[in-house]
């Protein structure tokens, strides 16, 4: 089969629309045009039925009742509504949040700005696993705990964290439980009756539905969870968010969470026996290589690895035809190595090397092929050029290595 | 970000890729920046202790694309070049020449500075054998 450059295997990032659900968002832009919100004619019932149809695809793919389902922006908006919204709501029983390091910004900058208004946030460290440790959060838990917000699975690193664990400490202590899904919901089970999961943030976009379309989770039973909204308005979805919905993007988002839904079990062994086969062939031929995180709990989609002595940058640009990403500072906005892999205790020297890999539902095992042999070729290339890597070679140990008086020279 | 083309080439084609002997007390070895830091150069230049000319020039450079070509240049500048004329090259010539966006000018100043490195690596050698120079006129 003929490979199509350059290759997508950023699917972290974003995924793209599946057919499937283009085909059922096009009637929804000029055909059923109507606002939801249109309670007097038929255009506005037709596009509630779309939208009440979505909710419950939506509700089905993490175990939850369609009335729990909140339509947001996008996950960034979830989370500042789980947790903005939660810690007005809950003041008057508290101020204390519990997170952990390795949060997406859109968890780490609100806590941040939560810390402004007076509350105050304990950052848990993870392991070198990438997970947080139960007995850390349980020690962390006060009086004034209100929130436990911890991600489901994280989008630099792929790692699953022991949710079900904390959900049961969460509910035992009396404590809301909030989750960053985004990157788990749709591609590994995620039940939050099992899971114990209060509030639980989604998107469209990473599951093959479009941009611009967000979901956030709000329990209403044991307990009811109350949310002061962060958009006022109109008072749409329970007055938690105000705002016109999206409909076709809502549309979009239903159908892209029912076609993970049944494709999920096949999809995920499909992807995990990819990944696998990308990292045995990368393995076999490259020494110095390391995974970073838990190869146990993790998301079968993902692969993060360090190419010690290759500069993360460098190594993009020669496997210029392969869309992947890099924990290198050179490739991110605040020229700052990955904080995630920092988090875990990896050098700052090997997260420049580092490369994420995220796979997708439209990856073929050729494409795979592909890109593990232009990494190979790629990584062994600049290593010929690495000082480092010579030095290695020679048994330099670079770690005592005087680097500041070897550049003051 | 979009590379130059000048860039891009030396990525591709990098200039005078290789080791020389660091004992030889006509080899300058500079060695700067930091794996910590996301970049190491290191420049070597084989030097005519009676012409003070530069005869030969490797590099290898751990780095982005940019530090790549950063260093790759400064090994064809200073090539045929006397210790003196190598040490006029400015970081500021090489950010021209590549045109490297602002967010790469570092790689440029490291170039720089291993030119520098090598060239005071060289003298010290020298100060420390004083037979070099005369082993070498022979």
């Amino acid at each position: 089969m003929a490979i199509k450059l350059p290759i997508y295997m950023d699917n972290h990032a974003t995924t793209p629309v599946d057919p499937r659900v283009v085909e059922a968002m096009l009637p929804y832009f000029n055909e059923k045009f109507g606002n939801a919100a249109s309670r007097n004619h038929s255009f506005g019932w037709t596009a509630e039925e779309a939208v009440e149809n979505a909710r419950a695809q939506i509700a089905r793919l993490i175990n939850a009742t369609p009335k729990e389902i909140i339509f947001t922006s996008g996950a960034t908006e979830s989370n500042n509504l789980a947790l903005k919204g939660a810690a007005e709501m809950y003041r008057e029983k508290g101020n204390h949040i519990i997170t952990q390091v390795t949060e997406h910004k859109a968890v780490l900058d609100t806590c941040k700005r939560l810390e402004k208004y007076g509350y105050e946030v304990t950052y848990l460290p993870v392991g070198k696993d990438g997970r947080v440790d139960l007995d850390d959060l349980r020690r962390a838990i006060t009086p004034k705990t209100i929130l436990i917000s911890i991600m489901y699975a994280n989008n630099e690193i792929g790692v699953v964290q022991p949710i079900a664990e904390i959900g049961k400490i969460a509910k035992e202590r009396g404590v809301l439980f909030h989750s960053d899904g985004v990157q788990a919901a749709g591609k590994i089970p995620v039940d939050v009756q099992k899971d114990n999961i209060d509030l639980l943030a989604l998107t469209a976009h990473k599951i093959y539905g479009p941009k611009g379309c967000g979901a956030l989770y709000v329990r209403r039973r044991n307990p009811r969870v109350q949310l002061s909204a962060i958009i006022d308005g109109g008072g749409h979805e329970r007055g938690m968010r105000s705002g016109t919905l999206n409909v076709p993007g809502i549309v979009g988002y239903g159908k892209a969470a029912e076609l993970c839904q049944n494709e999920m079990a096949e999809e995920s062994a499909r992807l995990r026996g990819l990944r696998d086969r990308l990292k045995d062939g990368l393995f076999a031929k490259l020494d110095e290589v390391y995974i970073n995180g838990s190869m146990v709990h993790r998301l079968p989609h993902n692969m993060n690895i360090s190419f010690a002595f290759v500069e993360g940058e460098s190594l993009l640009m020669g496997i210029n035809d392969v869309a992947v990403s890099s924990g290198s500072a050179c490739t991110s906005a605040t020229l700052e190595p990955s904080y995630v892999l920092k988090a875990l205790g990896v050098g700052e020297d090997l997260a420049h090397t580092s490369i994420r890999f995220g796979l997708g539902r439209f990856n073929t095992l050729e494409e795979v092929d592909y890109v593990t042999n232009r990494v190979i070729e790629v990584v062994q290339r600049l290593r010929e050029l690495s000082p480092l890597y010579e030095m290695a070679k020679e048994g330099v140990d670079l770690s005592k290595m005087n680097w500041k008086a070897a550049a003051e020279h | 970000m979009a590379y130059s083309d000048k860039v891009v080439d030396h990525y591709e084609h990098p200039r005078n890729v290789g080791t020389l002997p660091k004992e030889d007390p006509n080899v300058g070895t500079g060695l700067v920046g930091a794996p910590e830091c996301g970049d190491v150069m290191r420049l070597q230049m084989k030097i005519n202790p009676a012409t003070q000319v530069i005869e030969e020039a490797k590099f290898k450079t751990f780095g982005c694309g940019s530090a790549i070509a950063s260093s790759s240049l400064a090994t064809e500048w200073v090539k045929g070049k006397t210790v003196e004329e190598a040490l006029t090259i400015k970081n500021t010539d090489i950010v021209r020449e590549l045109s490297l966006p602002p967010v790469k000018i570092h790689c440029s100043v490291l170039a720089e500075d291993a030119i520098k490195a090598a060239i005071v690596d060289w003298k010290k050698k020298r100060a420390e054998t004083p037979a070099a120079s005369a082993t070498a006129n022979t």
